[in-house]
């Protein structure tokens, strides 16, 4: 064994790669339960915007138009999810789970002729002199557009929550959504475009997956990232700075296992492989003390009649 | 204008026929995603519905249907308690696995000695690492308030990764040249899970699924804690008022619907699977999901779910090979029927008026 093959840089360039799926997802989804809904089915919108964007990236030949096809699938999906429980009212634990179990099916139908294919490649963006820094360079400033765009998101995420008056009305109605619709506010229709732009956030995630960092299409790919994304949510208590926290945290732990992996640790690969899932319960239970950060209305159907 | 106005009282009628509405509208439109694959869709629904229980070679189908539905229905009842109470295990398919481990290792460590006590030593093995995985989640949402949806799905990755240790390393086949998966317990007559009578398929995880079931149904229909599960379910201010300790109910619900799939780990490993590989589960453990809600989390309807689910698993096998149905396509179906069901399930509770809303 022999750890000094690592190198902390390129190791710390690599988790952001490596963070940047759970970045995209848990942004979204945090979106999504701030305006008080609970939406389980992260995964399996990610898995469609990782088929999605593949297929799209592979016949076009463009990564980019691959992303937009992505978060078009995520949010397509999610409209599934939206019109569960926002018009018909239906259970979103139980709804989430179908659109995890669907997505997952659907996806392995639609990519099936695109296992093996290997997709176009999607370049650093090149920023010159700034990426020739010593140990800062790698870190920073070598590193595609849609890790950067992830970086935004949660600024402008953050931004608008907390700053906008569209933010204030998302909140309100996640914490009360009585008393938003007393006061004439369309909570249905807030919830629906938090639930697409979550929905697109967790495509962009999943395509992030399957044409930067595999890249390559396999049934299945996002193995639980969706999920460790959900959990994110709770860890960062639905503030955005701390799901960007926690994203390094996690992508840290996933890149540093494959590294080693990669050195030939004594401990056996599976074990290795565990620990990402490990230490998200481990995270979740020193965190689940504090409760009160959730919004009040989360998971809560809501209906004018009520 | 169309909109929806509370039913006073849910409509038992509509909690009957939504599954059945269900199962129509996952017909046609199943059907167009068939079409849409460039098959004919009546032959298709035809074959996966129809060919496994009356078509030329039935008598080799049937058999299956019992052991495809087994799992599947003694995982759901498990499942069915806890959906009922609010309390969420989506983790069966990794207690599946670890039943499945801790039932083949300890018959796999009696060998090759004989005895009876064997198969009864691996049941109680199955079921208490089933019960063991499920308790990790129960134990932190009692303790430290864990969302036990979370936990409980992290550990069936964390499930996966054993198994496949386990079938690499420390239970493979010692005289298996090298190839990964245990020794296989169908050529081991004491802890092989054989058909109680041959050519039916009827093995002892069918006959724990049936008691599971008539355990469950005298549980909500007779008993206290019955009471309790669907007290908490519907109103869990009530609950607490009528003296329903949600700690205890947490622990019960876990642990049952653990080692209720632990169980069926054990059973598939030690007869149909016949041994520990890394690709030894197939996902029960997520459709039983679907089975509990298509089966309104009631015993007798998740038998009746159970069946049917096990019939596309079989009929999806006969249209992948006869008319090359891709497997996803079967996925894809089980999870449509679930977005009907969840979506008709509006009825039980709202009615339908059309015209304008009068002036209140």
């Amino acid at each position: 064994m022999d750890i000094s093959v690592i190198n902390p840089i390129l190791l710390v360039a690599a988790l952001m790669g490596a963070a940047t799926p759970i970045l995209l997802a848990a942004t979204g989804e945090l979106v999504v339960e701030r305006a008080g809904v609970l939406n389980l089915g992260v995964e399996g919108m990610m898995i469609i915007g990782a088929i999605c964007g593949f297929a799209v990236a592979v016949e076009t030949g463009s990564p980019l138009t691959g992303f937009v096809a992505a978060a078009i699938g995520g949010a397509a999906l999610s409209l599934v999810f939206a019109f569960l429980t926002q018009v018909t009212l239906a259970n979103q634990v139980a709804s989430g789970l179908a659109l995890t179990l669907f997505g997952l099916g659907l996806s392995a139908l639609l990519g099936q002729s695109y296992v093996g294919v290997k997709p176009p490649k999607f370049d650093d963006l090149d920023l010159g002199a700034l990426g020739e820094i010593p140990v800062l360079g790698p870190i920073l400033f070598s590193h595609d557009i849609v890790l950067y765009f992830a970086l935004a998101l949660v600024a402008a995420v953050w931004l608008v929550l907390r700053f906008t008056r569209f933010g204030l009305l998302l909140r309100a109605v996640g914490e009360n959504h009585d008393a938003a619709h007393a006061l004439g506010y369309k909570v249905v229709r807030l919830r629906v475009l938090a639930i697409m732009f979550g929905g697109a956030c967790a495509g962009v995630g999943g395509a992030y997956i399957s044409l930067v960092r595999v890249p390559q299409w396999t049934e299945g790919m996002t193995a639980g990232v969706g999920w460790i994304a959900l959990a994110l949510v709770v860890f960062a208590s639905w503030k955005p700075w701390r799901v960007l926290l926690g994203a390094y945290l996690f992508g840290g732990i996933t890149q540093l296992q494959l590294n080693l992996q990669g050195a030939g640790v004594a401990i056996p690969v599976e074990y290795l492989a565990m620990s990402p899932y490990l230490i998200t319960i481990l995270v979740l239970v020193i965190l689940s003390a504090d409760k009160s950060a959730a919004p009040a209305s989360l998971g809560r159907s809501f209906h004018a009649s009520n | 204008m169309m909109r929806l106005e509370k039913r006073p009282q849910a409509s038992q009628g509509f909690a009957y026929a939504t599954p059945l509405l269900a199962v129509a509208a996952t017909f046609f439109f199943g059907g167009l995603l068939f079409a849409a694959l460039g098959k004919d869709p009546v032959e298709a629904i035809a074959t996966i519905f129809w060919q496994p229980l009356f078509g030329e070679f039935a008598f080799y189908y049937r058999p299956q249907l019992l052991v495809k539905g087994a799992p599947l229905v003694l995982i759901a009842v498990g499942l069915s308690l806890g959906f009922k109470a609010g309390i969420w295990n989506i983790g069966a398919e990794g207690q599946y696995i670890v039943g499945a481990i801790c039932g083949a290792a300890v018959g796999l460590a009696c060998y090759p000695a004989q005895s009876a006590l064997i198969f009864p030593a691996m049941v109680l093995a199955g079921a208490l690492g089933g019960w063991l995985w499920a308790m990790i989640p129960a134990v932190l949402k009692v303790r430290f308030g864990t969302n036990e949806i979370l936990v409980s799905l992290m550990l069936v990755y964390v499930a996966e990764q054993l198994l496949a240790s386990m079938s690499l390393g420390l239970l493979k086949n010692p005289e298996g040249y090298g190839f990964p998966g245990s020794r296989n317990l169908q050529q081991y007559p004491s802890a092989h899970n054989a058909e109680l009578i041959a050519g039916t398929g009827m093995h002892w995880g069918v006959v724990a699924a049936l008691i599971a079931v008539i355990f469950a149904y005298v549980l909500l229909a007779r008993h206290r804690l019955g009471f309790a599960i669907r007290v908490t379910g519907e109103a869990p201010r009530a609950a607490r008022f009528s003296g329903v300790r949600p700690v205890r109910l947490v622990l019960f619900c876990l642990g049952t619907s653990g080692a209720l799939a632990g169980l069926a780990g054990l059973f598939e490993v030690a007869g149909p699977a016949g041994q520990i590989s890394i690709d030894f589960n197939v996902g029960y453990g997520f459709t039983a999901i679907i089975v509990a809600f298509l089966g309104r989390l009631h015993p007798i309807g998740i038998v009746l779910a159970g069946l049917l689910m096990a019939l596309t698993y079989i009929g999806g096998d006969i249209a992948q090979s006869q008319m090359g149905l891709p497997a996803a396509a079967i996925q894809v179906f089980q999870g449509m029927l679930l977005f009907f069901l969840l979506a008709f399930d509006l009825l039980t509770h709202f009615r339908l008026r059309l015209g304008r809303t009068e002036a209140v």
